[in-house]
């Protein structure tokens, strides 16, 4: 796939007409260090922390959770105690979970690159849109030369390309 | 559904865009002449191509990992063959070789027959202590780093200095383990 040029924006259905209504509630891009590098929201009425908090709640919530995964993992036999620093890699990984108002995707590169996406919990399974968004990420902001690699984001072609790409995913 | 399955550095290569082989050359030559100007120290030149490596690594990782669909290796060894066959093949067009495995696993060697920075290079005599692909080393050890793993990347062999073929040296020092990032006091 080659998103050079910006011509070949593939959506993987169109977004049809009558359900106008926006399924993604909100997304977030962590680095290897915790910063937030990208938020964005498009539907969220409620909010009860401020922004800096809220980024550290949602990154503590993954972090937590994938030691949770990782330790109750069934089939890997070198687990060590409960909330031990893992190597990127070792340990599994979860990609989704859902609750009855939301549904939280998410995708970790080997690099560190967290991409999280919340949607109507009757989103289907969004692992490809993940990685075409990180695929979005690499053309728009790691190849940007005015980028600095660990600050926040603020390319306008990555964030109008992603705006339009999060519209275009509908509930299956 | 399931995974995407990791592509060979084939594939990848065969689809991205790509720049004329010569004027790539020509431009490295240019930015190493300019720097043999602006610099004129060959030790200085040897660490500003490290650096500038290290800076394109950092970033380079990820474009390899979105394109190639590397997940993860299990371990340093797979990592090595992965940069050799998939990693030069989908950045430079070739492809290198990994031997020279020490006991341990942690040190190999990559070795690249062909090497299409050198085209047209010849080194003069004052430059004989250039590392004029030192720029590799560093994208090598940019790239790893992001992943974790502090490594130690030198040069062991070069046609340029009359050797038989390029050898680069990739010594694993240590693999950081991800931590949590906040403190516990706020």
């Amino acid at each position: 796939m080659q998103f050079f040029g910006g011509t070949e924006i593939i959506s993987p259905s169109p977004p049809t007409p009558s359900t106008s209504v926006n399924k993604a509630n909100m997304m977030y891009i962590f680095n290897r260090s915790g910063v937030c590098l990208l938020y964005k929201e498009w539907n969220r009425p409620l909010k009860t922390l401020n922004a800096q908090q809220d980024h550290k709640l949602m990154f503590g919530l993954l972090f937590s959770l994938k030691s949770l995964t990782a330790k109750m993992d069934p089939v890997s036999v070198d687990k060590g105690n409960l909330g031990m620093p893992q190597l990127p890699g070792q340990g599994c990984s979860f990609h989704s979970f859902c609750t009855n108002t939301y549904k939280l995707s998410f995708m970790e590169s080997p690099s560190g690159i967290k991409i999280i996406l919340v949607t109507h919990p009757k989103m289907g399974d969004l692992r490809e849109s993940l990685r075409y968004i990180y695929n979005l990420y690499v053309e728009f902001v790691v190849k940007n030369p005015l980028y600095s690699p660990g600050t926040p984001i603020r390319c306008d072609l990555f964030n109008t390309s992603l705006d339009q790409y999060v519209k275009s995913l509908v509930v299956a | 559904m399931a995974p995407v399955a990791p592509r060979t550095g084939d594939a990848v290569f065969a689809n991205v865009e790509r720049v004329n082989a010569e004027l790539f050359t020509l431009t490295y030559g240019a930015i190493v002449r300019q720097l043999l100007t602006d610099l004129e120290e060959v030790e200085e030149v040897n660490k500003q191509l490290d650096q500038m490596g290290y800076n394109i690594g950092i970033r380079l990782i990820d474009e390899f990992l979105a394109k190639s669909n590397v997940t993860r290796c299990v371990d340093f060894k797979e990592t090595a063959e992965v940069i050799a066959k998939v990693g030069f093949k989908m950045f430079l067009g070739v492809t290198a070789s990994v031997t020279n495995w020490d006991a341990d696993g942690t040190s190999c060697s990559l070795v690249l027959e062909d090497n299409p920075l050198v085209d047209f290079v010849e080194l003069p005599d004052t430059c004989q202590g250039l590392y004029y692909c030192n720029i590799l080393s560093g994208v090598i050890r940019g790239a790893l780093e992001m992943v974790s793993m502090k490594t130690e990347v030198t040069w062991i062999r070069d046609m340029l200095r009359g050797d038989d073929a390029y050898e680069l040296r990739v010594k694993l020092l240590k693999q950081v383990p991800e931590e949590y990032p906040y403190k516990d006091d706020e």
